[in-house]
């Protein structure tokens, strides 16, 4: 990986990297959300001190590479079967912390049965699912998630329902499932959010020792480089059309009983 | 002596993955192999503590599997023909990932959703590939329950060994079929640690364990391929297992493994009684596969029978062995039709008569 050189001041430092994200240049196209996310994921782990008992899954998509990033131990999973993959390795070791790192088109496409059955049999795994409404890695086709109207590659015309059916709401889906013990949805688009999104991950993180269930914490992020668009207008654009149909907020919470009888 | 008991194969298959020390079990239902979920759900939890699942799907059991082997467990998987089809894509990861797991393949009848009867319809998808990419699984065929048993810890050491996956491949026959078989002692599931390579948590005194078959620069993923073909030469030169029975003064000889080698050997003791001079070769590695005692025998016999539960699979292999130095013929019935030894005593005859 590449060195970084640093350019600046000790005293100056308010804010410094994770000691669970490595220090190497991203290969993320500028603006791209799956950066935040990852840094955000990776705050949590060292702030909940658990970078030695914690093993994650890695998907295929634009976060193919996660663990070059992530200091942590990593499975790279095939197409869709990182939730199934979380679940052999939580069942050998259930006293670790798991999690799944998936895009749309690998949780919501390809992945739907696996991810389907992971939450509804509760396995305790944090499954973080990155909805950025198309395919990133292969250049941009229409993901489950795309929405009407959308202009991917694979929909010229835009999306129509008649022909490629509805934009996929899985995550107001899994939240039905009795095995599912936190769900959530989040976004990246500005600070404000992107805090809200790491306090998701932290609970789902850290909730994970009661064993009560699988906690899911979508994050809405954007591409700009398949949406067409420059990074502020693709966040403009995510708040304008993404955030009507896929509303940020808590979809299943756990109780206050739930939490404290631990 | 260990523990006799009388069993069938599945069932037996099952016990001796509890003895061998098993961390985890993923698995789907499938005739004719579901004895094997059916006993560990009933067997296993209760005795070792390990890990016994159904999955949703043969896609999701082959890679909790994947999940389990990169994190260092003992883990095995069981299915049938479409199920093992269904497998393909998580074994490629698993061989590409280099990662030491018991898969069992207990053959039924196809293409397609076939019957439940014993096939041999599945050797070239288990020794030729099956997923994508340039991979070999070492295959096991055992030929009696006590095989069934036995295969299950060797295999899993060799999985160990070579951390390369292990298939062991039978037919449904042996999967239904009684006999008395020899337990082995339980192994204590402790003794085996997992690997220092394996995903259990980065603690300070390593860098951090990568399970991926990822190599997106083409240098690199040559090096990687070139490596594993490395591997692979090297089980060939050590692990290559195969039983001969009268080859030494045979004048023809028969290849099959698994239930055809047992019907084989009835073969062979009818034409030496009416006095042709036959040979059994059961290869027990279907891979690594025995060409050396093939192709020893073809230095003085006058013809070879390749018979299989197929529409001719191995006989290229044979044909490879033999390399036209004397004539290789093919007998298989399909379907789950497993042929008489006495239709296959005529074939023998007039195939010899002609030589
Ligand atoms: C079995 C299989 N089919 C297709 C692909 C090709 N592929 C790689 S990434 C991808 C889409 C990923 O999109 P998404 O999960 O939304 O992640 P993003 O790239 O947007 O982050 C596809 C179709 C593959 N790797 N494996």
């Amino acid at each position: 990986m590449q060195e970084i050189e640093h350019h600046y001041d000790e005293m100056n430092i308010i804010c410094e990297r994770p000691a669970a994200l490595l220090d190497t240049r991203m290969h993320y196209c500028p603006g791209c959300g799956h950066g935040v996310a990852h840094r955000i994921l990776m705050e949590a782990v060292e702030e909940l001190g658990i970078q030695e008992q914690t093993i994650g899954v890695a998907p295929v998509g634009c976060s193919v590479f996660a663990y070059h990033y992530m200091n942590v131990d990593m499975q790279e999973a095939a197409h869709g079967r990182a939730t199934a993959v979380a679940t052999g390795i939580k069942r050998c070791y259930p006293d670790k912390y798991v999690f799944t790192y998936q895009g749309d088109g690998d949780l919501a496409a390809i992945g739907t049965g696996e991810t389907v059955h992971t939450v509804n049999r509760g396995e305790n795994v944090l499954i973080v699912f990155i909805n950025n409404a198309i395919y990133g890695m292969t250049g941009g086709q229409m993901a489950p998630t795309t929405l009407v109207s959308q202009k991917t590659s694979t929909t010229p015309y835009g999306r129509e329902v008649p022909f490629m059916g509805n934009p996929l709401k899985i995550t107001e889906l899994l939240a039905q499932l009795p095995g599912a013990f936190y769900v959530t949805r989040q976004a990246v688009n500005t600070p404000a959010n992107v805090r809200k999104a790491k306090k998701a991950l932290l609970n789902g993180l850290k909730w994970q020792a009661l064993k009560k269930g699988t906690c899911f914490v979508e994050i809405v992020s954007n591409c700009p480089t398949n949406w067409g668009m420059k990074p502020v207008e693709s966040n403009k654009w995510l708040e304008e059309n993404m955030l009507p149909y896929y509303p940020l907020g808590d979809m299943k919470v756990p109780s206050k009983e739930e939490l404290e009888n631990g | 002596m260990g523990e006799l008991r009388l069993m069938k194969g599945n069932e037996a298959l099952a016990e001796a993955a509890i003895r061998a020390g098993m961390d985890a079990y993923f698995g789907y239902p499938i005739t004719p192999q579901s004895e094997v979920l059916e006993y560990l759900t009933r067997e296993a939890y209760n005795r070792t503590g390990c890990t016994i699942l159904q999955a949703e799907s043969e896609v999701a059991s082959i890679n909790m599997v994947y999940g389990a082997a990169g994190a260092g467990a003992r883990v095995m998987t069981s299915s049938s023909s479409p199920g093992i089809s269904l497998m393909q894509e998580g074994i490629s990861y698993i061989a590409g990932a280099e990662l030491p797991c018991l898969l069992v393949n207990i053959n039924r009848g196809g293409p397609g959703l076939g019957t439940i009867q014993p096939s041999q319809g599945d050797y070239f998808q288990s020794v030729k590939g099956g997923g994508h990419g340039d991979y070999r699984l070492i295959v096991l065929a055992p030929a009696t329950v006590q095989e069934m048993a036995d295969f299950v810890q060797e295999g899993w050491e060799l999985a160990d060994k070579y951390r390369n996956p292990v298939l062991i491949l039978a037919d449904g026959a042996l999967g239904q079929m009684m006999e008395k078989v020899e337990l082995r002692k339980q192994v204590d599931r402790n003794a085996h640690t997992s690997p220092e390579w394996a995903t259990t948590g980065k603690t300070k005194d390593r860098d951090r364990n990568i399970i991926t078959s990822l190599f997106i620069k083409p240098e690199e993923m040559e090096q990687v391929n070139l490596q594993l073909q490395a591997k692979y030469r090297k089980i060939e030169e050590a692990e290559t297992r195969v039983q001969e029975i009268n080859t030494e003064d045979a004048d023809f000889i028969i290849v099959a493994y698994g239930l055809s080698a047992r019907i084989g050997r009835k073969v062979m003791e009818q034409l030496r009684v009416a006095g042709i001079k036959v040979g059994l070769i059961r290869p027990i590695t279907l891979w690594p596969y025995p060409y050396e005692a093939v192709s020893r025998a073809a230095d003085h016999v006058k013809g070879f029978l390749s018979l299989e539960l197929n529409a001719g699979q191995m006989v290229e292999d044979v044909r490879l062995a033999v390399n036209g130095r004397c004539p290789v013929g093919h007998y298989g019935r399909m379907g789950g039709i497993i042929p008489s030894p006495e239709e296959v005593v005529d074939v023998i005859k007039t195939m010899y008569s002609k030589l």
